[in-house]
């Protein structure tokens, strides 16, 4: 991650893809669960990095190098992911208008554990995405959220309680 | 399998789209898609900022693009809310409700652009017109090389700018026989212009009205034939006791 950073610093609009291409299914389908939703998901990960691109191209070099990408980004998508929530009727983005409509990827299981995450409540939920699907650390995790680290954990630990006692549920 | 490695799989492939999605909406690259025009297919192209160029459909048309503007480009349907008005636009001659974006020509070529963008279908006008239009009546050349450079031809109409002499002169978009096709297609009568200028005339009055026109006006073209004179030069015109018609407003 650091040295796309410096690479992101001499060249903007040459390394984004780049970027874009190495971080994008993370962030895909770290959103596809917490919004349990294909269409929500895909378009808030290409509303994401539109914005984080804007953002960049407006920081000078020294500020884009110091900048820790992955919790970085992810702070742009939970910002989103909250307005999104709160504004459904708001005008669709330049994006959302040429969308023609791709196939749903969604993995075999996927619905079962939107389900089971379905029980845990926001921060939870958020945590425990964040630590075990996208594979963030927890420091990383404080810094996306704005919580702090010991919450962080809390929130997960007792996040994957209530997954276990759910599928035992199940069975 | 523990409950955190089957969360750790739940990470498939980026879906389809997404990258050029990104790429579009960040204007790292344009859309493009293909539209009938009078004189066949061309490619439109397009950003969040409005419709960037358009250019003939052919084999090479991506790799002008590409030189000209340093963006790549996508096929991709245009915005919902606009697509409706591109084929419009074409056939009008005129960006109507389309947003479009000048950001690859100077301030002075975009005004330019903007001025030649008013000119009725079926009309046309000198490039000192234009420069005198946008208030730099000295900068002739440089109207002529903003018309020449138009990134959006069809859609802002430079066929409808032609040479001081008034013989419909060069165009960009496929070269002369174009320019020929568009004004016959909107009704100008390019041979009637070619005609009129070998003959050297620039304006026409109407002799009840006592005003001179552009030969290509609606306000001269409905005038009845018996009225109509030829003028060579402004100076003709003047001096005969004409004024100059407040729709297409002669300079020149």
């Amino acid at each position: 991650m650091k040295e796309i950073g410096h690479a992101l610093a001499s060249d903007l609009d040459g390394e984004f893809p780049r970027v874009v291409e190495e971080m994008g299914k993370r962030i895909y389908w770290g959103l596809r669960r917490l919004s349990g939703n294909h269409q929500e998901a895909e378009d808030l990960t290409q509303e994401t990095f539109i914005r984080a691109y804007q953002a960049l191209a407006s920081y000078d070099r020294d500020r884009i190098r110091g900048i820790n990408l992955q919790p970085w980004v992810w702070t742009i998508a939970l910002n989103l992911g909250r307005n999104h929530l709160r504004d459904r009727s708001r005008r669709p983005t330049y994006v959302e208008m040429i969308e023609t409509g791709k196939p749903d990827p969604e993995l075999p299981d996927g619905h079962a554990w939107d389900r089971r995450l379905s029980h845990l409540n926001g921060h939870q939920k958020t945590a425990v995405v964040l630590r075990h699907v996208v594979g963030m650390g927890i420091s990383d995790i404080s810094e996306s959220t704005g919580r702090p680290e010991g919450t962080v954990k809390a929130d997960i630990h007792r996040g994957l309680a209530r997954l276990k006692q759910t599928i035992e549920e199940e069975q | 399998m523990s409950i955190e490695s089957q969360l750790g799989n739940l990470v498939g492939s980026l879906p389809d789209g997404v990258s050029e999605g990104v790429a579009l909406g960040a204007g790292l690259a344009d859309g493009y898609d293909l539209y009938e025009s009078a004189i066949g297919d061309v490619a439109v192209t397009f950003n969040p900022g409005g419709v960037s160029s358009v250019d003939i459909a052919d084999q090479a048309f991506e790799d002008r693009f590409v030189d000209r503007f340093g963006r790549k480009l996508i096929r991709a349907e245009a915005p919902s809310a606009w697509s409706r008005h591109i084929p419009a636009a074409i056939e009008a001659g005129t960006p109507g409700k389309l947003p479009i974006d000048l950001r690859s020509v100077t301030s002075f070529q975009a005004e330019v652009l903007t001025r030649t963008a008013m000119i009725p279908k079926g009309e046309v006008r000198p490039y000192a017109w234009l420069a005198h239009e946008v208030n730099r009546p000295g900068a002739v050349r440089a109207a002529g090389s903003a018309v020449a450079r138009n990134p959006i031809p069809l859609i802002i109409p430079c066929h409808r700018v032609v040479r001081a002499d008034g013989h419909i002169g060069n165009y960009s978009l496929g070269g002369t026989g174009n320019k020929h096709d568009l004004l016959e297609h909107e009704g100008a009568r390019p041979d009637w212009l070619e005609d009129l200028a070998s003959k050297h005339v620039r304006l026409q009055g109407n002799t009840s009205t006592k005003i001179y026109c552009h030969p290509t006006c609606h306000a001269i073209r409905r005038s009845k034939v018996e009225n109509v004179v030829d003028f060579r030069s402004l100076d003709q015109a003047k001096s005969a006791g004409f004024r100059a018609c407040e729709l297409c407003r002669p300079c020149c």
